[in-house]
C-alpha cells in the first residue's frame, strides 16, 4: 500500500527534469507518469494526507471510484504527451506540462475545497506558460487573455467557497447542488473551465495557439477536470442537461466553417465535452458512467487527433485547411493514426467513441429527454462530419497542395501509436474500462441494433458530405475570423471603452481645466501677497521697530493723560 | 459481423475527393499515389454508395430494437444523418455571411 499524494510524484518529476538535460531528462519524463500510474495502483481508497492550515484540515488525497477514472486516464495522457513532446528542447515546456498534469491530478484527487481552489488556480498558471513557448506575439496576447478567464474561475471558485463554508461549516468537496450562493458561484467557476456557451472562447482562442506538443496537454486535462468536478458537486442537475446539449450543437456550425485545423479540433472538443455534461445532468447511474467513459475515451482519441494536426504543423508549418492537402503521400502513419482518431471520436463500431457516447443517449432516452436525445443524434452526426471528415480530408487528401515533407520524429509516431491502440483497444473490448467506472454497468454497446444504427447514421452522414462535396455546395476553405461570444472582450469591449473616452474625454477636459484655472488664480493670488516679493515678505529694518514701538508708547501715553 | 467488415472497407471514401483526380504528381520523378488515379477515387465513392443501400437495406432484415417510438419510423437513421448533415453545412454556409471577417479582425 501506497499513500504518496499522487501529484507530489509530478511536482518532484518536474524539479528533476528541470535541472537534467539530454537523455537523463527524458527518461525522467517517462519515468513519471509510469511511476505515477504504480502508485495510483497502490493507492488505498478513502481520504488521507491531511494537515493542519490555520483552522481547516485539508485533504490532499481522496480515492474513490470516480476519481480513480480519471486519475487513469490522467496519468495515461500524461504519459502520451510527453512521449509526444520528448524531442522538444525546450525546459519551459517539458516542466510546465508535467507541473500542469500534476495539478490536474492534484485538483482530482482534492478532498475539499481548498485544497481544490489551489490546484484549480496552479493548472492556469502552469498551463499558461505551454501557450506562452509559442514565442510569437499572438500567442503572447493569446496567454494573457487565457490567464485572465483560468484566474477568474479560480477566484469565483473561492469566492464560492468560501461563502459555502460559511454556511455549512464543512471543507468537504460533495455533493454541491444549485441551492445557495455558494453553489452557484462554484457552477459558475466550474463552467468557465468546462467551456459552458458564452463562456467558451478561451478555449478556442487558446488551445489553437499553443506549441504543437502543448496542445495535447491542454486538450487532455482541463475541460475534464471541471466535467470531473461537475460530475461530483451537481450530478443530477437538470440544468446541465440543456447546457450539455447546447454545447454538443452550436460548436459543430463553427466547426465547420473554421479554416484553422487545430481550432476545429477545440470547436470539437466543446462538442464532446457537451455529451459529458449533458450524462451529469441526467445523473442517473447509466448516464454518469457515460460520462467517466466518455472522458476517458475523448481524452485519448481528442489527444490523438491533436497529435496528428500537431504533427502536420511541426513538419510544414501550416494548420489552415485553405493551405494543406494530399499530405497522405508524405505522412501516410500520422494520416493513418489521423483517422483512428477520428473514427473514434465519429463513434464508428470498434472504436472507442461506440463504446461510451452511447450510453449518455440511451440514458437521455430512458429518461424521457426525447429532444435532447435528437439533437444528441444530431450532434454525433455533426462531429462526425467536421472531425471524422473535415479534418483528415483537408489536411491529408483534398487537392493535393503540393507540400512534400516527411514522417512525423519517431517519438510523435509512437505516442501517437500508442493513443490509436488504446483507441482500437477500448472500441474492441471495453469491458476493463467498464469495471472502472463508478456505477455497476450492464451496458452492451454491441448489439445489431446499435451497430446497424450508428452505421446508417454516419454511413448516410459521409454519403451526404459526398454529395455536397461533387455537386460543388460544400464550403470551400477560406482564411478568415468566424466571430463568437469573444467579439464581446476582443472587439466590442475594447472600442466601448475607446467611444467612452471620446465621449467624455472632452467633457472631463474641461471640467477639470476649469478646476485648475482657479488653482491657479488662487496660488497667484497667494504668490502676489506671500511672494518673494509680496507685501507681507518684506524686509523690515530693525530702527523703523523702534520708532513704532515708541510712537505705541506716546499714543498710549496721550491716552493716559486725557 | 457483417458490419463490422463493411467499415473498413468504407473507411476512405469520405476522405477522398473529385478533386484528387485532377492532381498530377508534383513532381515527374515522384511515384503515384493511390488517389492519383481518378479511378481509385470512383472506386471508393462507388464502394461508400453500395455500402449506404446495403445499410439501408438491412432496415428490412434486422428488427432494430426500438427505445423511442421515433425509431420506428422507416430508415430513420439513414434519413435524419443525411438530412441534419445537409442542414448543417448548408446552414454554416448561411452562418459564413454573417460571421467571417477578416484574418486580423481582431488585431487592429
Amino acid at each position: 500500500m501506497s499513500s504518496v499524494a499522487p501529484f507530489l510524484i509530478f511536482y518532484i518529476g518536474a524539479a528533476l527534469a528541470g535541472v537534467t538535460r539530454g537523455t537523463l531528462r527524458q527518461v525522467i519524463l517517462l519515468s513519471i507518469p509510469i511511476v505515477g500510474a504504480v502508485n495510483l495502483y497502490y493507492l488505498p481508497t478513502g481520504a488521507y494526507n491531511t494537515f493542519e492550515l490555520f483552522d481547516y484540515t485539508l485533504t490532499l488525497t481522496r480515492v474513490d471510484k470516480l476519481s480513480v477514472v480519471f486519475g487513469w486516464v490522467f496519468h495515461l495522457a500524461a504519459l502520451i504527451g510527453l512521449l509526444y513532446a520528448l524531442h522538444v528542447r525546450d525546459t519551459t515546456q517539458h516542466v510546465a506540462g508535467i507541473l500542469y498534469a500534476g495539478s490536474s491530478i492534484g485538483a482530482l484527487f482534492s478532498g475539499d475545497l481548498i485544497s481544490l481552489f489551489l490546484f484549480w488556480e496552479m493548472t492556469a498558471i502552469t498551463s499558461v506558460f505551454l501557450i506562452l513557448a509559442r514565442r510569437t506575439e499572438r500567442a503572447q496576447k493569446t496567454a494573457i487573455r487565457y490567464l485572465v478567464i483560468q484566474v477568474m474561475s479560480g477566484v469565483i471558485l473561492l469566492a464560492g467557497a468560501l461563502i459555502r463554508i460559511h454556511e455549512t461549516g464543512s471543507l468537504a468537496f460533495d455533493f454541491i447542488g444549485l441551492n445557495s450562493p455558494g453553489g452557484w458561484l462554484i457552477f459558475l467557476a466550474f463552467g468557465i473551465k468546462c467551456a459552458f456557451p458564452f463562456l467558451h472562447n478561451w478555449l478556442t482562442d487558446a488551445y489553437p495557439e499553443a506549441t504543437p506538443t502543448g496542445a495535447i496537454f491542454l486538450s487532455a486535462f482541463t475541460t475534464k477536470l471541471a466535467v470531473y468536478t461537475l460530475a461530483r458537486g451537481y450530478a443530477g442537475t437538470e440544468i446541465l442537461v440543456y447546457i450539455g446539449a447546447t454545447m454538443t450543437m452550436f460548436p459543430i456550425f463553427y466547426a465547420v466553417i473554421e479554416n484553422d485545423l487545430r481550432r476545429v479540433l477545440s470547436y470539437s472538443l466543446i462538442n464532446q465535452v457537451g455529451f459529458m455534461v449533458t450524462g451529469i445532468g441526467i445523473g442517473t447511474e447509466l448516464a454518469l458512467n457515460g460520462a467517466a467513459a466518455h472522458a476517458f475515451a475523448h481524452i485519448i482519441y481528442k489527444a490523438l487527433l491533436f497529435m496528428s494536426m500537431g504533427a502536420v504543423l511541426f513538419r510544414t508549418g501550416k494548420i489552415n485547411g485553405s493551405e494543406l492537402g494530399g499530405l497522405y503521400k508524405s505522412m501516410p502513419l500520422t494520416a493513418t493514426f489521423c483517422i483512428i482518431g477520428a473514427a473514434s471520436i465519429s463513434a464508428f463500431p470498434l472504436f472507442s467513441g461506440f463504446i461510451s457516447k452511447s450510453m449518455i443517449l440511451s440514458a437521455a432516452i430512458h429518461e424521457g429527454h426525447s429532444w435532447v436525445w435528437l439533437v444528441l443524434l444530431f450532434a454525433s452526426a455533426g462531429v462526425f462530419h467536421h472531425s471524422g471528415i473535415k479534418i483528415p480530408f483537408f489536411a491529408f487528401f483534398a487537392h493535393d497542395s503540393g507540400i512534400r515533407t516527411q514522417e512525423a520524429p519517431p517519438n510523435m509516431l509512437l505516442a501517437m501509436f500508442l493513443a490509436a491502440f488504446v483507441c482500437v483497444f477500448l472500441g474492441i473490448y471495453p469491458e476493463p474500462l467498464y469495471a472502472l467506472l463508478p456505477f455497476p454497468v450492464d451496458y452492451v454497446p454491441y448489439t445489431a441494433a446499435h451497430i446497424l444504427t450508428q452505421s446508417q447514421l454516419l454511413f448516410f452522414s459521409a454519403l451526404a458530405f459526398t454529395f455536397l462535396k461533387l455537386t460543388g455546395l460544400y464550403p470551400p476553405e477560406l482564411p478568415g475570423v468566424n466571430i463568437d461570444a469573444e467579439w464581446s472582450y476582443r472587439w466590442f469591449l475594447p472600442r466601448a471603452i475607446r467611444k467612452l473616452i471620446g465621449l467624455f474625454g472632452p467633457m472631463d477636459q474641461g471640467l477639470r481645466g476649469a478646476f485648475l484655472n482657479t488653482l491657479n488664480l488662487g496660488i497667484a493670488k497667494v504668490y502676489r501677497y506671500l511672494g518673494p516679493k509680496g507685501v507681507m515678505a518684506r524686509t523690515i529694518q530693525a530702527g523703523s521697530m523702534v520708532y513704532w514701538a515708541v510712537s505705541l508708547l506716546v499714543v498710549y501715553l496721550v491716552l493716559n493723560l486725557i | 459481423m457483417t458490419e463490422k467488415k463493411k467499415k473498413s472497407v468504407k473507411k476512405k471514401p469520405r476522405k477522398t475527393s473529385v478533386k484528387a483526380k485532377k492532381n498530377a504528381p508534383a513532381t515527374p520523378l515522384e511515384r503515384a499515389h493511390i488517389f492519383d488515379n481518378p479511378k481509385n477515387v470512383k472506386r471508393l465513392i462507388y464502394a461508400l454508395v453500395a455500402v449506404c443501400i446495403v445499410t439501408f437495406g438491412l432496415d428490412f432484415f434486422v428488427k432494430r430494437y426500438v427505445d423511442h417510438p421515433w425509431e420506428e419510423f422507416f430508415g430513420f437513421y439513414a434519413i435524419y444523418g443525411f438530412v441534419m448533415c445537409m442542414f448543417l453545412v448548408l446552414a454554416a454556409k448561411e452562418m459564413r455571411k454573417i460571421l467571417m471577417r477578416k484574418e486580423d479582425y481582431y488585431d487592429e
